[in-house]
């Protein structure tokens, strides 16, 4: 059996950026360091399986606005993101759009949405 | 020409100066902001990445969703708001303050008001601030006016990138140009540590496996039209090592060095400017050095986060409110930057009404002390779990502290970094 691995990470939930060190004991997942309870959730997942939220703009079909900014409603597996940015350059959308409005639903039944971060008018 | 008289004029509508408005209002002043672009929000609009308003909301905004957030609040708290409107000077007059702004709209406009909160942000320093060797080709860009062109304007400022300087706009473009398809070569930064928060380097680096080379320089830029390669140097000594160097082929080259306050009308109008921050020189209270006048936000000095620059302008905003109703401090005691403190901002303390302050360290240590001594005696002593240059530590003082300082009117507060 080989030993268990130790890793040292810096928790990104929060600006504090507390370090930590996580490692297996016993079965179960060992975080050091952290601050509060979130930085024990983000330790055990960054162990196991990193996930990371997801910003970036889709097309819209207004010359004045021609970016919209968008963003996950949680953070998402490492692996699915540059499928999920494929997805997201791939779509245009009709403004007007409300901060807040669903763009894409259920990601790979994730659970996480995509959702609009900025308010932009339709055409005057 | 245009006329309007106000208790309060807020110059710059981006967080701090929403947040300023915002509590002016919340008071029952009357108050106007001026902002130069046709929206509010400043620099947040175009800052779409996530890690805003978890002081202020209790939740992880992007840029813009906190800006919307504050933009509510402005527009329910019936705030005036003149957009695409530029203050070209600030005058004294027997009421108050007179601000000449100009817009396309409606020419020239002059706002009356008794007092006003400066909060115009901050400028990126540029090619010509740190002086790098080479030709003059296309493809240098500050990384800040990169985000706009991605995220804003919908270009994409090139394929091959090299940034210079690892701020946290310049490791926040790292990924973004990371995700548009571009691919990131490195990043250099002139000091043995990096310049932005560590939540970037995990994210925006660590996790495409984009260099970080430390203690480095981009010492020649090359290129006919446009950039074609750069030449990176480690430093020895404080010096490039021209053997040690290596070139990276690249088209474009991202600067990210560093922030000034935008400070050209707050000095027209007579406010002394700190040359450590190269903000105002407040007291206790977030006054300049000219009465009546305020500073908040990137303007006073270069903040980390949003949400610091929004809180201590929700609080520049009350003492704004305070001032106008005659609530001044009986006796306000001057601070120090101690022992690798870099600077404290405000630069004074009201012992009857504690605040809380700002420093930067110049230092990178675990396991600090930060230590504060009123007349060499110390008075407050704080665990700092890990401090450095690039992330601002926080220090609320409450009643309880100052109950025994015993101070004299030219006692000095004293705040270093052990």
């Amino acid at each position: 059996m080989s030993a268990p691995e130790t890793k040292e990470m810096i928790c990104i939930s929060c600006p504090i950026s507390c370090r930590m060190t996580v490692y297996e004991e016993n079965d179960s997942i060992v975080v050091k360091g952290n601050k509060c309870a979130r930085g024990k959730v983000y330790g055990e997942e960054e162990y196991l399986a990193p996930k990371r939220m997801v910003t970036c703009t889709v097309a819209t079909d207004s010359e004045e606005f021609p970016r919209l900014p968008v963003r996950t409603t949680a953070s998402i597996p490492k692996e699915t993101i540059d499928e999920l940015l494929q997805e997201l350059y791939s779509l245009n959308i009709k403004l007007p759009v409300k901060r807040g409005t669903t763009l894409i639903e259920n990601y790979h039944d994730t659970g996480v949405d995509v959702i609009a971060t900025m308010t932009l008018p339709g055409r005057a | 020409m245009h006329e309007r008289t106000y208790d309060v004029a807020v110059i710059g509508g981006g967080a701090a100066g929403m947040a300023a408005a915002v509590e002016v209002r919340r008071q029952g002043l009357s108050c106007a902001i001026v902002e130069r672009e046709n929206q509010l929000g400043g620099i947040l609009m175009q800052c779409i990445h996530n890690g805003f308003g978890v002081q202020e909301f209790k939740k992880e905004l992007s840029g813009p969703e906190f800006a919307e957030e504050f933009m509510d609040m402005v527009a329910d708290a019936g705030t005036d708001v003149f957009l695409s409107t530029t203050v070209d000077s600030i005058e004294e007059s027997e009421q108050g303050k007179e601000l000449y702004c100009y817009s396309r709209k409606n020419g020239v406009v002059k706002l009356n008001a008794q007092a006003v909160i400066l909060a115009m942000g901050c400028r990126e320093r540029n090619r010509g601030n740190i002086r790098t060797p080479g030709t003059r080709p296309a493809g240098v860009f500050t990384a800040g006016l990169a985000q706009r062109l991605v995220n804003v304007e919908g270009y994409i400022p090139g394929k091959n990138v090299v940034i210079v300087g690892s701020g946290d706009i310049g490791l926040i473009m790292a990924r973004r140009m990371t995700w548009v398809g571009a691919k990131v070569h490195g990043v250099v930064e002139i000091q043995p540590y990096p310049a932005g928060l560590t939540r970037n380097i995990v994210q925006c680096l660590n996790d495409f496996e984009i260099p970080l080379y430390l203690s480095h320089v981009v010492s020649r830029i090359e290129g006919k039209n446009r950039v074609e390669k750069v030449t990176v140097s480690p430093l020895v000594n404080g010096i490039p090592d021209e053997d040690q160097s290596f070139e990276i082929p690249c088209d474009t080259l991202l600067l990210s060095v560093g922030l000034v306050p935008e400070n050209e009308l707050s000095e027209n109008a007579g406010v002394e400017i700190s040359p450590i921050t190269s903000g105002a020189v407040v007291d206790s209270t977030m006054m300049t050095s000219v009465p009546g006048i305020f500073s908040c936000g990137n303007v006073l000095h270069v903040h980390d986060l949003a949400d610091y620059a929004a809180e201590e302008a929700r609080r520049t905003g009350a003492y704004a409110v305070a001032w106008l109703q005659n609530k001044k401090p009986a006796r306000q005691l001057r601070i120090k930057a101690g022992a690798n403190v870099r600077y404290v901002s405000p630069g004074m303390i009201n012992p009857e009404l504690p605040d809380k302050l700002y420093l930067r360290t110049l230092i990178v240590k675990n396991n600090a002390q930060l230590v504060m001594k009123l007349n060499n005696n110390i008075v407050k002593e704080r665990k700092l779990s890990h401090v450095q240059p690039s992330e601002m530590v926080s220090v609320k003082l409450t009643k309880k502290d100052v109950e025994d300082w015993h101070a004299e009117s030219d006692s000095v507060l004293e705040v270093s970094v052990q």
